[in-house]
């Protein structure tokens, strides 16, 4: 377990760097562990993080990187929907490093 | 390429109480990445895992229910469910959730997902299988 600090306040995470609590996420913290990746979060970022979290929220999971390229396609258009764009925005993974933006767990079957 | 398995995950117990009915989920959406042709089917007291409309407050465990609804999204469309593990329970197809998926070749068309099976019936497309994990 750790934590991480954003704005003053402290959010717990565990020992992979994803929030231990999915309810304790803003946009805050989202902001904070892309810097500490070195990244910035411009709004092609944010599409795919608000997406992951309506999809968390409508089926209580975090989709594989297929699942999500597929969906992503369907949402935004083709020219989204591929793994080169998703890669572009994401290097370390879309599906890992997005989720671990938006606060949901890491996807099952990730490794 | 390599060939292509049928993959079966039969899931024959109720939804919480125990952790399979979450496992096999689990394992279902790992499995889904090996791109191998995947079904699943629901008998006995698993044809409780699909009953729609559940709700875990009271027993503090998550409610993975809706989880049912991304299998279509895993390229996941044949769900086998026993019309006499139904019956056998006073429940009929309209007491569990509509699962579809998505067909991309013809302009992303619901497809229902759900297939009910008799007994023997289900038995057959069990002996097609070249996996099966129970549940």
């Amino acid at each position: 377990m750790g934590s991480i600090e954003a704005n003053g306040k402290s959010y717990e995470t565990d020992e992979e760097g994803y929030l231990a609590d999915l309810n304790s996420w803003d946009k805050d913290v989202a902001e904070v562990m892309a810097n500490l990746d070195d990244c910035e979060l411009t709004d092609n970022h944010w599409e795919v993080i608000n997406f992951l979290r309506e999809y968390y929220e409508e089926y209580q999971i975090a989709p594989a990187v297929r699942v999500l390229t597929k969906a992503i396609g369907k949402k935004l258009g083709k020219d989204k929907g591929n793994s080169k764009y998703l890669y572009e925005l994401f290097p370390y993974g879309p599906a890992k490093q997005a989720c671990k933006y938006a606060g949901l767990p890491k996807p099952t079957g990730c490794v | 390429m390599s060939e292509i398995k049928k993959f079966m995950y039969v899931n024959r117990k109720a939804p919480y109480g125990t952790i399979y009915a979450w496992e096999a989920l689990e394992v279902v959406l790992i499995g889904a990445a090996f791109e191998q042709d995947v079904s699943l089917a629901f008998m006995d007291d698993g044809v409780y895992q699909l009953i729609k409309g559940q709700d875990t407050t009271g027993i503090g465990m998550k409610n993975f229910s809706p989880t049912y609804s991304a299998l279509g999204d895993y390229e996941i469309t044949k769900i086998y469910v026993e019309k006499e593990s139904l019956e056998e329970r006073g429940l009929t197809l309209d007491d569990l959730q509509h699962l579809v998926w998505e067909d991309e070749d013809e302009d992303w068309a619901e497809k229902d997902s759900i297939r009910l099976v008799s007994r023997s019936e289900l038995a057959d497309v069990l002996a097609t299988q070249d996996v099966l994990f129970n549940f």
